[in-house]
């Protein structure tokens, strides 16, 4: 198998063009949410218009700094989604005051976060030059995410919202520290695998034809795996919990290579499923909304609703602000890709889907070509843990597969997520600004050589 | 690590593609089945929110779309508010749609297929789709008189007025009374608009029933048409000029139970002709005629004028009923039947169609209430044609039972609905259900003057009037007499 040799250029140019034209993007859904809705062009909307400009080049001059050699089509790309989604959740603060003047506008807050997300994302770009470095804090983070689940249940700090336990408030904020535990894990799993799994490839029993590692080697793995998971059944939250078992299965199998984790993991999440169905009736609730959500109207109304809005919108869409997206409960943060389905149609949510694609594609193509095994492990792990994200609230708010609570990355509203997303995308750019890089010297002293030589021999 | 990342890379395309065939499974493939469902409030929401056509009568709107300044940009209203309720029925957010706003409601909201054109020149305009509009069959002056008069019996009346063109079928005037408002139903304030429900349907008198197609009631002696056409259509009389068997009452011998006239009379006589037996609405002729001519034939009748058979399309309606199907009837129940008694019901559009199947040489037409359907730019998409129901009769029994009917106008019960230099036929009817309550004033009529030609039927249920006074003739009478000077322009 050979590597895909890269011409070391730097292609900021056309991440300038590009993300001229996210930006406008977001800005024209922003004006034509104002003359939907309310028949004119929002006033700010040059004062928007020019502050997004001038944030985004300020992003680009950081990447181009700091990041010169980065993918130059994920911030672009993330920019699109986020436009788009500040103004759909403007357009759903029209339409749900609508319904009710009293209703809490969250347009505002959510611009406040993304600009917090957009300086994450440049902080981690100018504070991490090195992404390999994360690895010498493997175990912080490792400590940092089991501390960051268990935040929720700790009583006085933790709030249980819709039925999750999984909001922490401290000093009048609110937020899921879930996101971020995501974040941690997938730096804890590639820091220990790359170490770890030569043992656990090699090492071991073989039984009935799957290769067993070792009790020590599998041992912490396994311990943040249930600990994880165990948070995740007490606080109620589906999603998280399925994004955090198929992030660890998935970097197992990168990492050591053997489809047989695939297979111990799909064989555990089967089991996990059905104890689950069996054992909490919220789960029961979520699977038999999506059997047959019109046996139960009234307690599927949500689902209901989410597909009467996709329904509405048909192949083109109503248009932004003229459809009726609002009606939908949570339209602003779970169920904004149907949302965005009612009001640009099948084209508009396929075309957000293939953003979502490409961001997974130029996550995998990072892992791919990153010359180190700690980044190949850990952008693998982050663009896969996109990938299954956007596929379990998508699929659910399209009754693909039962309805799990996850947010759409960079477009539901709330703050801990737009903020951890931007993280993420610092991390690969990051990762890619190293891969990308002519740097060669620098992988004569990695230490994964010799691992390298023995398994390609 | 490059194969695994490989093979995860395959398996998120999976993923991808699955939610893109997902999303067009749901958006395309489903949409239609989805946006059908109950309950959907978009596609209410969207339907409520269109510039929707007007149902027009002679040009005029009684049911419009105007702009609001609210969310739902147009606001339905009724300028004569409850005088066609019943035609229009309401259209309202919470209780959907009734009537000519809900069977017509593919035009009027613009989805009808024949609309499909406009739709995709609104589209590329980005304009709303618009309603094509409705022109109903209403005369508005038979429609206002009608409901004047009965007003005119005081508030508390409960009744209704069915007026049809005999030679078409078209409805020229229905009321029903007491009505209601249908711009309560319609606002955009659901409080107001819940509350005004409850109060329709809490309402004894059942406002939101039309009752002149729905309601059925004994139709007394209005139903004696009906016997005497079965009379002169099976040979039992032969000429209305034939005696027949009259008196003070008629026996049943060993049912001990006689049927007497009204107010306890002779009718004039032992032995009268089949004209003044119609004239005095002799209830001993017409309940011996019924025994001649049989339960069978009788029942046959009161079919071919359309009993049994719902007679309207567009609107509620309830089929008239000769007796409960399946029934045998003895000899005193089907005396009582040929006087429109015991359990004969019908409405009083049913009555209408005997009267103008009378005028019209026998010939029933079905009876509308939509004219013309027009697109948006006003141009023709459907004219109702006439369709004949039935030959209820030969056109010589029909000139014979027009000219007793006219007589009665002259000569018998029916004066009241005498219009000079018109020919007007007639029959009046006063029905018994229960003792407790006061009897039904019916009153059937016809009148043609030129090219002009009119059939009523005038149902008076209950009045403030004194229950002495209560006669077909006096009560509904002069209503009957002013829808058809309305008709005639007399």
């Amino acid at each position: 198998m050979t590597t895909p040799v890269w011409v070391p250029r730097k292609r900021r140019g056309a991440e300038l063009f590009l993300t001229f034209l996210a930006v406008f993007i977001g800005v024209a859904a922003y004006a034509s949410v104002g003359l939907g809705a309310e028949g004119r062009i929002p006033a700010d909307t040059y004062k928007l218009g020019g502050a997004l400009i001038v944030v985004a080049i300020a992003t680009h001059l950081i990447v181009r700094r700091v990041a010169p050699y980065a993918d130059p089509v994920l911030l672009p790309l993330v920019i699109a989604l986020n436009g788009l989604g500040l103004a759909m959740i403007y357009r759903l603060d029209i339409g749900r005051q609508q319904i009710n003047p009293d209703r809490a506008a969250f347009a505002n807050s959510q611009l406040v976060w993304t600009a917090v997300g957009i300086a994450a994302f440049a902080g981690i770009l100018v504070a991490v030059r090195d992404h390999r470095r994360l690895q010498t804090l493997t175990y912080t983070f490792g400590a940092a995410a089991i501390g960051l689940l268990i935040l929720p249940l700790i009583p006085g700090v933790g709030q249980t919202i819709n039925g999750a336990r999984i909001w922490v408030v401290l000093l009048g904020f609110s937020f899921q520290p879930g996101e971020a535990a995501k974040v941690c894990l997938a730096i804890f799993f590639a820091g220990y695998l790359v170490v770890k799994r030569d043992a656990l490839a090699l090492a071991g029993r073989r039984i009935l034809g799957i290769d067993l590692p070792r009790g020590r080697d599998l041992g912490p793995i396994l311990a943040c795996w249930l600990i994880s998971v165990g948070i995740l059944v007490f606080q109620r939250d589906l999603g998280s919990s399925l994004l955090f078992f198929g992030l660890f299965v998935v970097m197992l199998y990168v990492a050591t290579e053997r489809p047989g984790w695939i297979v111990v993991g799909g064989l555990l999440f089967g089991a996990g499923a059905y104890f689950g169905y069996a054992a909490f009736g919220h789960v029961r609730v979520r699977f038999d909304a999506w059997l047959d959500p019109f046996g139960d109207p009234d307690r599927n109304g949500q689902v209901i609703n989410g597909l009467f809005g996709l329904a509405h919108g048909g192949l083109l869409g109503q248009g932004l602000g003229q459809g009726s997206p609002q009606l939908t409960p949570f339209s602003f943060s779970d169920f904004i890709a149907a949302s965005m389905g009612e009001e640009l149609g099948l084209t508009g949510l396929m075309a957000i889907l293939v953003i979502y694609g490409l961001i997974v594609e130029r996550g995998l193509r990072i892992a791919l070509t990153c010359r180190d095994a700690f980044g190949k492990l850990l952008a693998a792990g982050l663009a896969f843990s996109f990938a299954l994200q956007v596929f379990v609230v998508v699929g659910g708010v399209t009754r693909l597969i039962p309805l799990t609570g996850l947010t759409t990355p960079f477009m539901a509203q709330g703050g801990s997520s737009v903020v951890m997303n931007w993280a993420i995308i610092g991390l690969l750019l990051r990762i890619s600004d190293q891969t990308r890089r002519p740097a060669p010297e620098i992988s004569s002293l990695d230490s994964n050589d010799e691992t390298q030589v023995v398994r390609m021999s | 690590m490059n194969r695994p990342i490989r093979n995860i890379a395959v398996a998120c395309l999976v993923l991808f593609l699955a939610l893109i065939i997902n999303a067009n499974y749901v958006q395309f493939v489903e949409a239609d089945s989805l946006n059908s469902k109950n309950g959907n409030r978009r596609v209410i929401n969207e339907e409520f929110s269109r510039d929707r056509g007007a149902i027009l009568v002679d040009g005029k709107s009684v049911a419009e779309s105007v702009k609001s300044k609210d969310e739902y940009k147009f606001q339905r209203t009724y300028p004569d508010k409850d005088l066609y309720a019943p035609l229009t029925g309401y259209f309202s957010y919470i209780y959907g749609r009734s009537s000519v706003e809900s069977t017509e409601n593919d035009v009027l909201s613009g989805s009808d297929d024949r609309l499909f054109v406009n739709r995709v020149v609104d589209l590329v305009s980005n304009k709303q789709p618009k309603g094509g509009s409705v022109e109903l069959t209403i005369d508005p002056l038979a429609q206002k008189a009608a409901a004047e008069g009965l007003k005119r019996l005081g508030g508390d009346t409960k009744g209704a007025v069915a007026a049809i063109d005999p030679r078409t079928g078209a409805v020229l005037a229905m009321v029903s009374q007491p009505s209601y408002d249908p711009n309560a139903l319609a606002s955009h304030d659901f409080d107001q608009v819940q509350q005004a429900w409850k109060e329709l349907n809490a309402d004894a008198d059942q406002p939101l029933t039309n009752r002149s197609t729905v309601q059925t009631l004994p139709p007394g002696s209005t139903f004696k048409l009906i016997t005497a056409a079965a009379a002169l259509e099976n040979g039992v009389v032969n000429d209305i000029d034939d005696k027949v068997k009259a008196g003070t009452t008629l026996k049943f011998p060993g049912y001990g139970y006689t049927l007497p006239n009204e107010n306890g009379g002779n009718c004039g006589g032992n032995r009268i002709t089949f004209e003044r037996a119609l004239n005095v609405s002799c209830n001993v002729a017409f309940g011996g005629l019924a025994l001649d001519i049989g339960q069978e034939k009788l029942a046959a009748q009161a079919a071919k004028f359309g009993f049994g058979t719902d007679p309207i399309d567009g609107l509620a309606s309830s089929p008239s009923r000769f007796t409960t199907p399946g029934t045998k009837l003895e000899p005193p129940q089907l005396g009582q039947t040929g006087i429109g008694q015991y359990d004969v019901a019908a409405t009083p559009l049913q009555m209408a169609m005997v009267a103008a199947g009378i005028a019209n040489d026998g010939d029933v037409m079905k009876p509308y209430v939509v004219d013309t359907v027009r697109a948006p730019n006003l141009r023709v998409l459907d004219k109702t044609q006439p369709e004949r129901l039935s030959e209820a009769v030969s056109s010589s029994t029909a000139a014979k039972l027009r000219e007793m009917m006219v007589s009665t106008v002259t000569s018998g019960t029916a004066t009241s609905a005498q219009i000079p230099g018109v020919e007007v036929g007639a029959k009046t009817g006063t029905a018994q259900s229960t003792p407790d309550r006061p009897p039904y004033a019916w009153f059937v009529s016809y009148a043609k003057d030129g090219d002009k030609e009119v059939a009523v039927a005038v149902l008076v249920e209950s009045s403030d009037t004194a229950r002495d006074e209560i006669a077909g003739g006096r009560l509904a009478g002069p209503i009957a007499k002013s829808v058809m000077q309305a008709v005639l322009g007399k």
